[in-house]
């Protein structure tokens, strides 16, 4: 049972080469600066609810048709996001003066995603522009996404044998083409305008400004969560919209990068520390053995 | 194998007879099987294969009551968390025993070490048969690395330190094998797997906590701490040190003929002493639990119904065990340890469910209750393990010492 020094220190390198390994990279949205960063901004007060938004949306995802198409009814009930729907509309309720306000709901696309960084094989990633990709080829269905969403935007086909996570892609591959996502190019009222995110939250607070009675003074998804791709503006309570309060501005990210920098230390720490209070051990245990031999010796 | 059969002499009895029969005849074995204990495993166990087939066939949502809100149940809160968990005595008995040279704890390494690999391996059965394409499970290992994850981290120390522990544990299937060379290898380099093992829990046992901290808005904040990975590491060590405790007993009780009397009589002495250890780490655990709540400035949540709960956790399942295991191990009161330490595993069962499980999504209408099919999932991998654990002490140098070998 005698530690071999040099398997000892075999073992420290590897560790501490792990360790290099295990080193988070810097994400590959920190690559895109805040000037070119794309997003939408929801205007609430512009939404009739008539769900073509929804229907763009199943056409371009090849999903089925939405449900109950052209029956105002279902949009009093709780919708939310499923797994054959990316975006959902529903009634929030009346305004101050007793207008309908309608709310649509979809991914976020933060721009620190909780889910990508959360996923163990990179199955969700955060790209450049904008969209937060899901690479379906890669995905073990762990459902980690799942509790990291703030927002509860991934959905899981539990339904099926081989189950994939489905979210709103923000018309990644029309992005590609130049083109807009399929619901902000077809909504009629003006409540969905795609942009430039910068440009948009400017836009956001000269509404707000030049209508000061009118609007909620808060642009959601401007700092929520370190910020999302969609943002909201209101004449109702955020929370009438479903949207979660008290999410605070940092991104959820950090706290497991808090928690993952312990990593190298331990990785190179660990073994010298280890291998310092087995010697020390041994050591102790050796004088102990000279001192018994010694006092035999005099008998 | 014809090694064996020269040092081992029997009657014309083949390497099988010997090794997996014990030496009875196949009828005798089967009728030696036909025991209470043994028909109520066989039902378990087959209720679960049909579960498990059922999953595999129509999917998690026709097994589980998962939703969309709640997405991780009781395959990842009891198997996964709680398992990994219940698994420490692997690293904390071969720290204390190789690392710390408390050598008289050496009989009882073997029983920290199975107890460990049998509850890591109920947490990657209960991975493999609750995420949605267990064949993808070397993805992170070989194919995408997400690095940002703690989940990575998480999956590559279990992986590893689950070959740690069978590395720890070979030497015992080598003497029962008879294989000396490999054995003697084997144990020169144990101080290194060892050293490993505690690297590898000293990351991955906080990280099961630190999970949880991408969920501010979903744990209840009673629950949500930045201590979350510091009290999952220290919880740990003293769930590996009662679990040896623990196991010790039911063993004793429930397989007495599988120990040696010199284990059997050293048993109360080394269980004291384990006590001391764990009493010490309750009551670290119990500081980091106040340290934490008076950090997370929600006090005024104990006045709630989940304060009543959390109050139920923190004083009746780790300052009362805490408090026991105190009082008996310096009293030198055997019982009273072995209770308090059945009693300290409990609160680290609630504790882990109530992270992973309980206090999760506790602000949403949507509550998840585990299905049946989930707990008879979940209890024939427990039943597995429990199987796996008699069949080998029975037969492998456990809780005895293999006549032929030196103590390892």
């Amino acid at each position: 049972m005698r530690l071999q020094r040099r398997t000892f220190l075999k073992l420290s390198v590897a560790g501490a080469a792990s360790a290099a390994v295990a080193m988070p990279p810097p994400a590959a949205a920190q690559d895109v600066t805040d000037a070119e960063r794309l997003g939408v901004l929801v205007d609430t007060t512009k939404c009739i609810g008539c769900r073509a938004c929804e229907a763009a949306c199943s056409e371009v995802n090849h999903l089925p048709e939405p449900a109950e198409a052209g029956d105002r009814a279902v949009l009093d009930t709780d919708r939310t996001p499923t797994t054959t729907a990316y975006t959902v509309v529903r009634h929030a309720g009346t305004n101050a003066s007793g207008e309908d306000r309608f709310v649509k709901r979809q991914c976020m696309h933060c721009v620190e995603p909780a889910c990508a960084s959360a996923c163990l094989v990179r199955a969700l990633e955060k790209t450049a522009q904008g969209p937060v990709r899901y690479n379906a080829d890669r995905c073990l269905g762990c459902r980690y996404c799942m509790v990291a969403c703030p927002f509860g935007v991934p959905q899981f086909e539990y339904e099926k044998a081989v189950p994939y996570v489905k979210k709103c892609s923000f018309c990644i591959e029309r992005q590609a083409q130049g083109l807009e996502p399929a619901c902000t190019s077809i909504c009629p009222t003006g409540a969905l305008t795609f942009g430039n995110r910068n440009a948009l939250i400017e836009e956001a607070k000269t509404r707000i400004y030049q209508n000061p009675d009118r609007y909620v003074h808060h642009i959601y998804g401007e700092h929520e969560v370190g910020g999302t791709s969609w943002m909201y503006i209101t004449d109702v309570r955020f929370d009438q919209l479903g949207l979660p309060g008290g999410l605070g501005t940092a991104p959820a990210a950090g706290y497991a990068q808090d928690a993952l920098s312990g990593v190298p230390v331990v990785m190179t720490v660990g073994p010298a520390l280890l291998m310092g209070l087995y010697r020390f051990a041994s050591r102790r245990d050796e004088v102990a053995g000279d001192r018994v031999a010694a006092e035999d010796h005099h008998v | 194998m014809s090694d064996t059969a020269l040092t081992v002499p029997t009657t014309g009895s083949s390497w099988f007879t010997e090794k997996i029969l014990m030496g009875a005849t196949p009828r005798e074995y089967a009728r030696s099987l036909v025991t209470p204990f043994n028909l109520f495993a066989a039902v378990v166990l087959l209720a679960g294969a049909v579960a498990i087939i059922y999953r595999f066939i129509y999917g998690l949502g026709a097994v589980t009551n998962l939703s969309q809100v709640n997405a991780w149940g009781i395959w990842k809160g009891l198997n996964v968390i709680t398992g990994v968990a219940l698994g420490a005595g692997g690293y904390t008995l071969a720290a204390a025993v190789y690392i710390l040279g408390l050598k008289e704890y050496r009989p009882v390494v073997r029983i920290g070490v199975l107890a460990g690999f049998l509850g890591y391996s109920f947490a990657v059965v209960g991975l493999l048969i609750d995420i949605g394409q267990p064949w993808r499970i070397p993805y992170p290992l070989v194919y995408s690395f997400g690095v940002t994850s703690v989940l990575f981290e998480v999956a590559w120390c279990m992986c590893l330190y689950l070959t740690v522990l069978i590395l720890e544990f070979s030497p015992a299937v080598y003497e029962w094998l008879g294989w000396r060379g490999i054995r003697e290898r084997t144990l020169h380099l144990s101080v290194g797997f060892v050293a490993f093992g505690v690297i590898l829990s000293s990351m991955h046992q906080p990280s099961l906590g630190a999970l949880f901290l991408m969920a501010p808005s979903k744990l209840h904040p009673l629950w949500y701490s930045q201590y979350l990975p510091t009290m999952f590491f220290v919880s740990s060590a003293v769930s590996g040190l009662t679990m040896v405790i623990a196991v010790s007993t039911l063993a004793r009780w429930g397989m007495r003929d599988a120990f040696s009397p010199s284990l059997l009589a050293r048993l109360p002495h080394l269980s004291l002493g384990l006590g001391r250890g764990a009493a010490l780490l309750l009551f670290a655990y119990l500081f980091l639990k106040l340290q934490a709540l008076i950090d997370g400035h929600h006090i005024d949540l104990l006045a709630t119904g989940w304060g009543a709960w959390y109050l139920l956790e923190v004083i009746g399942f780790v300052a009362a065990p805490c408090l026991l295991m105190a009082y008996g191990s310096h009293h030198a009161r055997l019982g009273l340890v072995r209770v308090a330490a059945f009693w300290a595993l409990a609160g680290i069962i609630l504790n882990r469910m109530n992270v992973s499980v309980i206090a999760l999504n506790w602000n949403v209408a949507d509550r998840y209750y585990p299905s049946t099919g989930e707990w008879l999932i979940a209890g024939a991998l427990l039943m597995v393990a429990i199987v796996a654990f008699r069949w080998v002490c029975y037969r492998m140098p456990v809780l005895f010492d293999h006549p032929e070998f030196e103590a390892h």
